[in-house]
């Protein structure tokens, strides 16, 4: 089954490029930008492991609602670019490469024993797998209720001190 | 098939860069756009073992993930558009009124 390799090359490089051009970018408009695109790559990536229910919340509510958000406040502001950084400790840098390494290696070391595990197939009716919205809905209104009661009063919290904080003084 | 430790690697990596970007830049916008990258690669740490364990709790906390990521970026931009009408900036170099 090498399609699915090439197809999952293909999204993490558009992932990691666009994640790395949000560092590389001065302007915050281009980095939030180049954030869409790790976001949507990673909504192909939970295709890929049959989460679609994920993937398409993905789309909606993070590329959809939470970037615009993001933009939106961008453009209000008028945000200045970024200013070049001052370093204040340049003997770190040569430090910086080894431990990148010894990170790197360390990650190589701690997946090894999971390399060869793949995807297994489900068993029954395909409609109600796991990642299906019957899947996700039976769960999310049975065992994990209270969670998701707790959930709305935090958007509640989240609502009204969003509306604090933002207000001009004296309204 | 890809196997689970390309997708382990692909979030740890992810990670890193938007952890990076948390100490390298300077501007409180994108500091925030870093965290969300953050988020997203725990994210796809949960959904890609929710898939190949064949559990569906790792989806449902995805779930959570999301709706708490929003309440936060809602929050947290009121906070940076107050910072922003009180200093005329969001270097967060110059907010530093906390510190000792």
């Amino acid at each position: 089954m090498w399609h699915e390799k090439v197809l999952f090359i293909i999204f993490a490089v558009i992932a990691i490029a666009s994640a790395l051009n949000i560092l590389l970018q001065r302007s915050p408009l281009y980095s939030a930008l180049s954030l869409i695109g790790t976001l949507l790559s990673l909504s192909a990536l939970y295709l890929t492991v049959h989460a679609q229910f994920i993937a398409a919340v993905q789309i909606v509510v993070y590329a959809g609602a939470i970037m615009v958000l993001f933009i939106f406040v961008i453009m209000l502001l008028n945000v200045p670019k970024d200013q070049p950084q001052i370093e204040k400790q340049k003997g770190l840098r040569y430090l910086a490469i080894p431990f990148a390494g010894l990170m790197i290696a360390e990650m190589f070391y701690v997946l090894r024993p999971i390399r060869l595990t793949t995807l297994p197939i489900q068993p029954g009716n395909p409609e109600q797998a796991v990642g299906t919205t019957w899947s996700i809905g039976t769960a999310l209104f049975t065992d994990y209720l209270l969670p998701f009661e707790v959930t709305s009063v935090l958007i509640l919290m989240a609502l009204v001190g969003a509306m604090v904080l933002a207000r001009r003084e004296g309204d | 098939m890809v196997p689970l430790s390309w997708y382990l690697g692909l979030s740890a990596m992810l990670f890193t860069i938007g952890a990076v970007g948390v100490f390298i830049k300077r501007n409180a916008i994108t500091i925030f756009l870093c965290i969300e990258l953050m988020l997203n690669a725990v994210n796809l740490t949960l959904v890609s073992l929710s898939g190949f364990f064949g559990d569906v709790g790792g989806q449902l906390f995805v779930f959570i993930v999301m709706t708490v990521a929003a309440a936060e970026a809602a929050v947290g931009l009121a906070i940076i558009i107050s910072i922003f009408r009180n200093r005329e900036s969001l270097n967060v170099d110059e907010v530093d009124t906390l510190k000792l």
